[in-house]
């Protein structure tokens, strides 16, 4: 209970998006795209030439600002990262691993699906088979 | 922790018993209340865990779509509108707004999305070919946004209510494991000492009353003696002689006299 963090139910929030180029540029498309006054983007994309240290950077970053509610994380980003992402248990800022176009999804790789599934596994497992 | 047979360290009194009892009763609501609790979180945990699975499904679909749309507008709008679409980038006119949801007091954030309504931004991308196209690929992607914030709210929601679950268990299985154990042993114990307390005190008040009876009977001896003994004196005066003074004579040849020295 101690590390529930205080929701904000006023203002609105952000979200923000380690990804590849295109998903990025979709939701950019969309509107999601923020930049403030020192140039700081929500959104980092990831190519070839981009470090697991940017990513990490990065995803600590959006996890610790407070104007961020939900953080859209492609899953091989996050396969990446992948202990940083398992280690953050925090409910605000949300973690979403999303597909992206050249890596299919793998539910099993997904930290909150597979702990749904560690935790009820025959009832989740049986509702996924249908 | 020495399991069963840890009590609380009290006074064995009938004022601390009536508290401990006060205290196992409030336990025992508590513990009720607690797993009534429990059951209700588990119930809506359930429903999101469901809620959670068919989204998750739903998300690919709708990512598919919108990463089609975008590979669409790339075809028609050529491959440099993504440099269009991110020098564009102002300020964000699709947020996120929180508001609070309460399950049997349980704060559960839920996100919902909100837009600006401007979509003028990106109004000109494409302009002069494919705007339609890029148009659609917005659309499709605020559609995925949609989906994917419902999943953000679900996916905290689930977070919270498992800590929230943990933790209501835990006090569950502390009250019922733990507190209401002991609160039962030291009941048992304070009842234990009172009998105890109790059977000295009845065996004390038997041994007095025993005592007394036979400090009476005793007296009763005595003065049966000494009746008899006023009677055989009555007796030995109207004879004449004294019982005493037979007595004496006789007890004052045994008695040693100063006077006679040998």
């Amino acid at each position: 209970m101690a590390n529930r963090a205080p929701i904000a139910t006023r203002n609105s929030a952000l979200i923000a998006m380690i990804a590849d180029e295109d998903t990025v540029v979709g939701f950019l498309l969309a509107g999601v795209g923020n930049v403030d006054i020192r140039r700081k983007t929500n959104y980092l994309i990831v190519d070839s030439k981009t470090t697991i240290k940017q990513i990490e950077d990065a995803f600590k970053e959006f996890t610790a600002r407070e104007d961020v509610a939900i953080v859209l994380i492609s899953q091989y980003v996050a396969n990446m990262i992948r202990f940083l992402v398992d280690s953050y248990n925090k409910p605000i800022p949300a973690i979403l691993e999303i597909p992206s176009k050249d890596h299919p999804y793998d539910p099993a790789h997904d930290s909150v699906l597979s702990r749904v599934k560690y935790l009820f596994s025959s009832e989740s497992v049986a509702s996924e088979r249908r | 922790m020495s399991g069963q047979t840890q009590r609380l360290n009290v006074v064995p009194t009938v004022t601390v018993l009536g508290m401990v009892k006060a205290r196992l009763v409030g336990a025992t609501r508590g513990h009720a209340l607690l797993k009534k609790k429990s059951d209700a979180l588990t119930v809506q945990f359930r429903q999101i865990l469901k809620k959670i699975v068919t989204t998750k499904e739903s998300m690919g679909d709708i990512m598919k779509t919108s990463s089609f749309a975008l590979t669409e507008a790339k075809y028609v709008a050529g491959d440099n509108i993504k440099h269009v679409v991110l020098e564009n980038v102002r300020e964000a006119s699709l947020k996120v707004r929180s508001r609070q949801e309460n399950v049997a007091g349980v704060k559960l954030p839920k996100f919902e999305y909100t837009s600006d309504g401007d979509a003028s931004k990106n109004d000109l991308t494409g302009l002069a070919r494919g705007g339609q196209q890029v148009q659609q690929c917005r659309i499709a992607n605020i559609k995925a946004i949609e989906v994917l914030v419902e999943l953000a709210s679900l996916q905290t929601s689930f977070l919270t209510l498992d800590d929230a679950i943990k933790t209501t268990n835990r006090r569950v299985n502390a009250l019922e494991n733990v507190v209401k154990p002991r609160l039962e042993n030291t009941i048992s114990y304070i009842k234990g000492e009172l009998d105890e307390l109790e059977r000295e005190d009845f065996f004390r008040l038997k041994k007095i009353q025993g005592f007394k009876k036979r400090e009476i009977e005793k007296q009763m001896q005595n003065a049966k003696l000494f009746a008899e003994d006023q009677v055989a004196e009555k007796l030995s005066l109207q004879k004449g002689i004294s019982m005493n003074a037979a007595h004496n004579l006789l007890s004052a040849t045994t008695e040693r006299d100063e006077d006679i020295i040998f």
